[in-house]
């Protein structure tokens, strides 16, 4: 049981998701504090992506609440929960990239259906979310077949970074990076965050990004949220998974 | 704290200050956009001009970035303005957004006169290297089918029976219902205008020849090419898209033999079987209207049409139907290899293996009747 936290920017309350007869949440607690990075863990086929894509609303759940922003999901109506969309960007594990629009196309898509500006503004603000991202500017006229994997995640980013979100969820944001490149990744994570005063909700497998990039982790186990806490909880844990999986060989590697 | 952004100027003695208020966020960018133009106007060539930001309460990239268009544009005309009162929590983020070069994002896609003829240009040319791709195709096909009766134990019998499946059984009902449908309107139409010369019982030659000699298997054809034409474009190029082919061929597959070759077998298979059965089914549909409609009872109609067509007729339409199958399956499959990337790509090659596929089945279907008429078929 997470304990209450006032200011909270994702509130999420006993919720129970079922594919079928399999129940993969259930009645799980979470609150993710405004201005944090949450590392998301736990074991492959918990539900961790269940979780994320049941908040942003793509899996529908058997009972519970969740708020985003202070606002309930589902009592909203449609215009409330627009504007609830507009102010989170979610960066998918494949990246999601349309693969018929070049990269400027895919950045711009948000912001043109969003907002009325010319495209002038448009063109200067791809150029800075490039930017940010650590991409040139020249790949902004290639289309998604034409990146590699790490620029098709920073792309990604760019584009749910394109309305300037409050909140951004990161599936796997890491995976199938090589270990520099998912380095710099979590360097620029904690950049943006900075910057741009992002709150951060990472479902991750990637220990370096836990330690370089999190403020506090949650592991997911059983359809519940085992345990919740700084990387120091967490290495003082009790609980087998844990143990394993932060005093395994790879985490001692990590830790040096 | 949400409060509509303002740029105000306010005159210092010799120098102007900008003072900027609100909220400069992405909401605002439309008003943002225009407030920082018309300073940019406004402001002149003023010695002295510094950009007050302490009663902004809220920024983000679009309004740094503005603050910054403003800044470079002023320090354009020769006035190097400085930025005041920004607080501690964005000095990181309006560094971020200074350190964007100011390159211009070129549009390739416009839409012009010579683009357009410039397009058109390209297709022409671009028929002449879709024809070389068909024989590429062809020639790729003759020599794994080569292969495979070296070493027959190559063949795929299991993915071919699937696609026989697919194209011949599942196509049975609605290849029999059309074919009847059309059967009866042929046959409807000719016992109308026939009748007028007293003629109505050579309504059974019109649609014995037709139905056999042409319509069967044209009709049939051209529903293949619509029906599993597309479908072997769309699997073949999402898997090209996948890069699942990429890994067949790793592996030391070929896969013009483990994809292609049992979906042109199965569509050569199918495509005979279903003309066969839809000149039956139309000569059903058009016996039935010739009895009900044109008064012509069954026996007249079979022994009119025992009279009436030989077995060179059914020959002439049945021969074509393999030739045809395996001119649809190499466009399709030529198609489908062709897909690149993204949706759009699979979306314009399926489209233009159904159009090819149908164009080229009509194309062989004349050089056919010449083919028979020269023999005296």
């Amino acid at each position: 049981m997470a304990p209450e936290i006032p200011d909270a920017i994702i509130r999420v309350r006993d919720i129970s998701v079922r594919f079928g007869a399999t129940k993969v949440l259930d009645g799980l607690n979470l609150d993710v504090k405004r201005g944090e990075i949450l590392g998301f863990v736990g074991p492959s086929g918990a539900g961790k992506s269940v979780l994320t894509r049941t908040i942003i609303g793509l899996v529908p759940k058997v009972s519970g609440s969740i708020e985003v922003f202070g606002i309930d999901l589902d009592a909203a109506n449609a215009a409330a929960r627009r504007g609830v969309e507009r102010r989170w960007g979610i960066l998918f594990q494949q990246g999601a990239l349309f693969s018929s629009l070049t990269v400027r196309q895919n950045i711009q898509f948000p912001v043109r259906e969003y907002l009325n500006v010319s495209q002038r503004l448009l063109d200067e603000i791809t150029v800075a979310k490039l930017g940010m991202v650590g991409l040139l500017p020249e790949v902004a006229g290639r289309f998604p077949s034409e990146l590699s994997g790490g620029m098709i995640k920073r792309v990604a980013l760019a584009r749910a970074l394109a309305l300037d979100p409050e909140l951004v969820f990161l599936d796997e944001p890491t995976s199938g990076l090589d270990p520099i490149g998912a380095g710099d990744f979590d360097e620029l994570v904690r950049t943006l965050q900075r910057t741009l005063g992002l709150t951060v909700f990472m479902v991750t497998h990637d220990l370096d990004s836990l330690y370089t990039a999190c403020d506090r982790i949650a592991v997911l186990g059983n359809g519940k949220i085992i345990a919740a806490g700084s990387m120091a909880d967490m290495q003082a844990s009790e609980h087998p998974w844990l143990r394993a999986y932060f005093h395994g060989k790879r985490a001692r590697a990590v830790m040096g | 704290m949400n409060g509509d952004p303002t740029l105000e100027r306010i005159a210092q003695g010799n120098g102007l200050a900008l003072c900027a208020t609100g909220s400069w966020t992405a909401r605002f960018a439309p008003v943002l956009e225009q407030m920082v133009a018309e300073a940019e106007r406004l402001t002149g060539s003023r010695p002295d001009i510094f950009i007050d930001v302490s009663q902004v309460s809220k920024l983000d990239t679009f309004g740094a970035w503005l603050i910054e268009r403003l800044r470079r544009s002023l320090a354009h005309g020769g006035v190097e303005a400085s930025i005041a009162g920004l607080s501690a929590n964005y000095s990181s983020l309006v560094d971020e957004v200074r350190r964007v070069k100011a390159t211009a994002v070129v549009d390739t896609t416009s839409m012009t006169i010579t683009g357009v003829l410039d397009q058109i240009g390209r297709n022409v040319a671009g028929f002449g290297t879709t024809l070389i791709g068909l024989i590429d195709m062809l020639g790729a096909v003759l020599a794994a089918v080569g292969r495979v009766v070296i070493h027959p134990s190559g063949f795929r019998l299991t993915s071919t029976v699937h696609h026989l499946e697919q194209v011949c059984w599942r196509a049975v009902p609605i290849v029999l219902l059309i074919t009847f449908l059309i059967g009866c309107i042929i046959s409807q139409q000719g016992i109308f205008h026939f009748r007028k010369f007293g003629a109505d019982i050579f309504v059974v030659d019109m649609l014995g020849v037709l139905v056999l000699r042409e319509i069967g298997v044209l009709l049939v054809a051209i529903m293949v090419a619509g029906r599993s034409g597309s479908a072997y474009t769309a699997e073949l190029g999402s898997m090209k898209m996948r890069e699942e082919i990429d890994a067949l061929r790793t592996m030391g597959f070929d896969p013009i033999e483990v994809l292609v070759l049992p979906r042109m077998l199965a569509l050569i298979i199918a495509l005979p079987i279903l003309a066969f059965l839809g000149a039956m089914a139309a000569l059903v549909g058009g016996g039935l209207v010739a009895n009900f409609y044109g008064g012509v009872d069954p026996e007249a109609f079979m022994l009119r049409l025992r009279d009436a067509i030989s077995i060179d007729h059914f020959i002439v339409g049945i021969v074509k139907a393999p030739v045809m199958a395996a001119v649809i399956g190499i466009v399709a499959c030529v198609e489908g290899l062709a897909v690149e990337g993204s949706a759009e790509s699979l979306g314009q090659h399926t489209t233009s293996s159904v159009v090819q596929g149908i164009f080229f089945v009509i194309v062989m279907d004349g050089v056919f009747a010449i083919f028979f008429a020269s023999i005296g078929m």
